[in-house]
């Protein structure tokens, strides 16, 4: 086993896709760069040349490593978290960062992956029951301590992330309510906000009462349905009333774009206003490669972070945003594909974390971007500027095709 | 179950993404446009107008530079603005006021301060302007007039209206555009092609290099210099003459239909449509609805044409052979038809009358039985009048004619349908309608048409449409005016009304305006004009009207003169005419006396009656004043502006 090459049994489709992904973001990183007059382009081909060794070191490490040492490396992550507290340097009001010298490194980033090595040590540790109820609180502090840790940053959309342990640990037996609350949860939230609070009420009201006496006559629970409503009324008025006097205006505006309540195109609405037009203006086949009017003349903010997806819609159109988001889609089933095949539990959760975690990182983003979600600062993997951001994602994949590759070597 | 939301959540969150991008990128049209909007630039390079010249080389009318101050209002430091406001003649009020505009519009892009100074304006400014931070100045060329008349002829620059613009994508708003006249009707011409420039532009709306590298862009194309038919010294002293009076003089060349002269007055000096005071000065021409300075009374005015009509009754009756040469009628004083109704006659013959001294003498009673005749001659006298209209209207008249000038009014020549309209039942007959003889009655004609028709009778029976352009670039002037219309009347007949035309001045109505060594063929005409004065319908004195041609052989000039209430024909346009003659036959003018009577005649207190002096009128004789003051100084060198077009500098 020690002498064994490092590129023995990997998954080669998944890394043909990462290396496409890698080098499809420099190309619209280094077209969008053009107008900032920075060398954005410069700096993200530097990271890129660093993931060649890192890949090498993930995939060189034992992979009994990563089961071994996943509390530890989860410790430390944590620590790493806390420790912005402390030394963290605070760039436009977020404290996320570590300086080092001109480079800076976030360790949200990072903690994604010990989060998800964390989790699949937990739930492969122990014959973990998760009807379990202690087990499912156990299993959730592993995903909120870290969250809690990244919220106050403030760091909301690193944070969101973690919901999709939730569709992880469903996978492994967490019962069906759960999901259910949380997919009722958004759907009453977004409900609350497009319609009054009392509309909302009713229709919750009636949807119950149609539960309720179309049910068998045994299972009717009178005092559970009641509950059940106290519940909805008291989450949709809360709703309403946090919103209104809980939420920053800042935030207020950030959904009130997405519902059409705001059409300040100067002020709130201009970010995806801007993405909307540069996205759109790109038609069928696009501008062509560094020939964005909207790219060159700069009206996208953040684009070459958060924003990039733009730069793919203007210059190289529907044709170009299709292969961009079928590359994706297919390494997230893939992974999906080569976590179920796992022989051991830890690899399939953690398979699982790493497809669930790119998922949510991909379609927050390009939802945001496209204006179908609310303004929330997610990266694209592989994709947006940034070392922090594309070592976390290498590693995070990585690890997981190094497991992938010992599998046959596990007997 | 478990193993497949993952999956099935991931599918569907692709899909739901593709279709937005779908919508974003394919069904939605609206977002392409916006991000035109956002990220280029047009800027637009516009070429100089072309030169206007006379016909023999003249130059009329060039280009001057004029000078926009523009500013920045970011850049704006602290300076003496009141040294700044003298230099530019502002006040430190228009000042604040126009800094405060222009931030408005965008602290950091650039914008007019102050439009259209002239050299001499700009001159004290440019020494200092880089004193001021924030200033700076844009050339522009604008119209140079290098004589004080002609303005209906050349017409005058504005601004494009919006109503343009949509119909037109040539034009983009603020674009200026000709009107009236010459710059209307060979606008395209004159104008050039304008270039575009492709410009990238950032949020900011800075400009950050060329779209595509120039792939799109395109040059100006300069405009093109044209000749007109026009003859400066000829259309001056025409206005000249017309000073205090209201009307119109044509005059056109028989031989090729060329415009020599095309007055109107009250007219205005086209240098005042020019610079700084352009909108107030306009405003004030615009909205004088009673000397109407802006309107062409040569081109517009629709009179009955009265007497010189007579020549047409008297040729279509000679190609009809209902008269000839000997058949005369008797004239007593008037003509008597149907039912004890009587025209008077002015010619004071008491005797019998041929065509000869019939037109010499205007003589009503005779060409009102020759048009009797000529309607007699068919059995219906709805196919009879159709005929006569026919025969008119080959002559030109009842149309626009085709003329290169974008204004005109058709005139009216009456035919069957006429008076089917008139008389829905019937019944009328040759004496219901025998005004027509005279020029009266549902007949209209404008000054253009008199004098086309005067052309076609000097010709013998065929003109080419009037037209004012001679010359463009070289190139050959549209085939239409260079196409023979010939009428419906033999050549024949013509010689026998030429010889009683030219009696017209050796023995009739314009015996005191003989001009020695030139024989001049004529006749004069009068209209009646009603006004309503105080609600109340009042006759006015008559218009004055006078056609003629000359030389009687060889003609060289044909020309018909409307003065507005200037009574019989002979006392002011008939005068005029002639020494509008002699002044183009002759280069100079023989009769002082005569000259300085014309000169002096005012019609101002006729015309006071109507509604008083304007501010225009007011305008108009102030501008005449200095017409007259202003000799004529035209430059015989003219250095143009643009060095792209140095070939043509020297005229």
């Amino acid at each position: 086993m020690k002498n064994q090459s490092v590129t023995n049994n990997i998954d080669w489709i998944s890394i043909i896709i990462y290396a496409s992904l890698v080098i499809m973001g420099w190309l619209n990183i280094y077209s969008s760069s053009l107008s900032s007059m920075e060398d954005t382009y410069e700096k993200q081909l530097i990271f890129i040349v660093l993931t060649i060794p890192l890949i090498f070191i993930v995939l060189s490490v034992d992979g009994k490593f990563y089961e071994k040492y996943a509390s530890i490396i989860f410790g430390i992550s944590l620590l790493s978290l806390a420790g912005l507290f402390l030394f963290g340097k605070t760039i436009a009001g977020q404290r996320c960062w570590y300086a080092i010298g001109s480079f800076t490194i976030q360790p949200s980033e990072f903690a994604k992956a010990a989060t998800a090595l964390a989790l699949a040590k937990y739930l492969s540790d122990t014959q973990i029951n998760l009807k379990d109820v202690t087990r499912q609180w156990q299993a959730l502090a592993i995903i909120i301590l870290p969250v809690l840790l990244i919220l106050p940053q403030p760091d909301p959309g690193s944070a969101l992330i973690y919901s999709i342990f939730i569709i992880v640990l469903y996978r492994e037996g967490l019962p069906a309510w759960y999901v259910w609350t949380g997919f009722i949860t958004i759907l009453l939230f977004v409900l609350t906000l497009v319609l009054e609070p009392q509309y909302v009420i009713l229709i919750g009201l009636l949807v119950l009462l149609i539960i309720h006496f179309k049910s068998r006559l045994a299972d009717r629970n009178i005092i559970l349905s009641s509950i059940l409503f106290v519940l909805l009324s008291g989450f949709v008025l809360s709703v309403d009333y946090v919103f209104d006097n809980v939420f920053k205006q800042h935030h207020r505006d950030r959904f009130n774009i997405l519902l059409g309540k705001t059409v300040d195109l100067k002020g709130i609405g201009y970010n995806t206003n801007q993405s909307e037009i540069a996205i759109g203006s790109g038609g069928w086949l696009g501008k062509g490669f560094l020939e964005g009017t909207q790219t060159k003349g700069g009206f996208v903010p953040e684009q070459h972070t958060d924003y990039i997806f733009t730069t793919v819609g203007e210059e190289w159109g529907f044709a170009g945003s299709l292969v961009v988001i079928a590359l994706f889609t297919g390494l997230f089933l893939r992974i999906i594909y080569l976590a179920e095949r796992q022989k051991t539990k830890f690899s399939r959760v953690y398979g699982y974390c790493v497809a669930g975690i790119l998922f949510t990182h991909f379609f927050v983003n390009i939802a945001m971007v496209v204006g179908i979600f609310p303004t929330i600062g997610v990266p694209l993997p592989f994709f947006s500027y940034g070392g922090s951001g594309l070592w976390g994602f290498t590693i995070l994949l990585f690890i997981f095709i190094k497991m992938d590759a010992n599998k046959v070597n596990e007997w | 179950m478990r193993k497949v939301l993952l999956p099935s959540l991931i599918i569907l969150a692709t899909f739901l993404l593709v279709m937005r991008i779908f919508y974003l990128q394919v069904v939605d049209d609206t977002l392409k446009l916006k991000s035109e909007n956002n990220a280029i630039k047009k800027k637009y390079e516009y070429p100089e107008r072309g030169y206007i010249y006379d016909r023999k080389g003249k130059l009329l009318v060039a280009n001057q530079a004029s000078y926009d101050i523009m500013v920045i209002p970011r850049e704006v430091k602290k300076t003496d603005t009141l040294e700044f406001c003298q230099l530019l003649n502002i006040t430190k009020e228009d000042f604040i006021k126009k800094i405060e505009k222009a931030k408005i519009y965008s602290p950091r892009l650039p914008s007019v301060f102050l439009s259209q100074l002239n050299k001499s304006e700009f001159a004290a400014f440019q020494e200092k302007i880089r004193k001021y931070e924030g200033f700076y100045f844009q050339k522009r060329s604008l119209r140079d007039y290098e004589v004080a008349f002609g303005a209906n002829v050349f017409g005058f620059i504005t601004q494009v209206n919006e109503k343009l613009v949509e119909k037109n994508p040539y034009y983009n708003s603020g674009d200026l555009i000709g009107q009236q006249g010459v710059e209307q009707s060979y606008e395209d011409l004159l104008r050039g092609v304008k270039g575009v420039k492709y410009f990238q532009k950032d949020k900011y709306n800075r400009e950050i290099g060329s779209y595509k590298d120039g792939k799109y862009d395109t040059i100006a194309v300069q405009g093109e210099d044209i000749n007109l038919t026009i003859d400066a010294e000829l259309q001056k002293y025409g206005e000249e003459l017309m000073i205090n009076k209201r009307g119109g003089i044509v005059a056109i060349e028989p031989s090729t239909g060329e415009i020599l002269a095309l007055v109107t007055a009250p007219s205005y000096d086209p240098s005042i449509l020019v610079g700084r005071q352009r909108s107030k000065n306009y405003t004030e021409l615009y909205r004088d609805s009673i000397a109407k300075p802006l309107y062409d009374r040569g081109l517009l005015a629709e009179y009955p044409p009265g007497s010189p009509f007579k020549i047409l009754t008297g040729l279509i009756a000679l190609q009809e052979e209902v008269v000839d040469e000997q058949t005369s009628y008797m004239c007593l004083g008037g003509f008597s038809y149907g039912r004890g109704r009587f025209q008077k006659c002015h010619c004071k013959s008491f005797g019998p009358l041929q065509l000869h001294n019939g037109i010499y003498k205007s003589c009503n009673a005779y060409f009102s039985n020759a048009y009797l005749r000529t309607i007699a001659k068919y059995a219906k006298p709805a196919y009879a009048v159709d005929v006569w209209s026919n025969h008119v209207k080959s002559f030109g008249l009842g149309s626009f004619m085709g003329y290169d000038l974008p204004t005109g009014k058709k005139g009216n020549i009456p035919n069957s349908k006429t008076y089917k309209r008139i008389y829905p039942n019937g019944g009328w007959r040759g004496t219901t309608i025998i005004s027509n003889a005279i020029g009266q009655g549902e007949v209209l004609m404008t000054p253009i048409q008199l004098a086309n028709m005067m052309a076609t009778v000097a010709n013998e029976g065929y003109y080419y449409t009037p037209h004012i352009i001679k010359k463009i670039e070289g190139r050959q002037i549209d085939k239409k005016f260079t196409t023979k219309h010939v009428t419906s009347i033999d050549k024949k007949h013509f010689p026998p009304m030429i010889s009683g035309l030219f009696d017209v001045y050796n023995k009739g109505t314009a015996s005191a305006l003989r001009v020695e060594g030139i024989d001049i063929c004529g006749k004069t005409g009068t209209a009646e004009n009603f006004a309503k004065i105080g609600g109340k319908r009042v006759q006015l004195k008559d218009h004055s009207i006078f056609v003629a041609f000359a030389p009687k052989d060889n003609p060289k000039i044909a020309i018909a003169i409307l003065v507005e209430n200037g009574g019989f024909g002979s006392t002011v346009a008939g005068p005029i005419a002639s020494l509008m003659i002699e002044k183009y036959l002759r280069q100079k003018i023989t009769r002082i006396d005569l000259e300085k009577r014309i000169l002096a005649t005012s019609l101002q207190s006729q015309y006071a009656k109507l509604g008083g002096l304007s501010a225009a009128v007011k305008l108009q004789l102030r501008i005449s004043d200095s017409l007259l003051k202003k000799k004529t100084i035209i430059p015989n060198l003219k250095v143009k502006i643009d060095s792209t077009k140095e070939k043509k500098q020297v005229i």
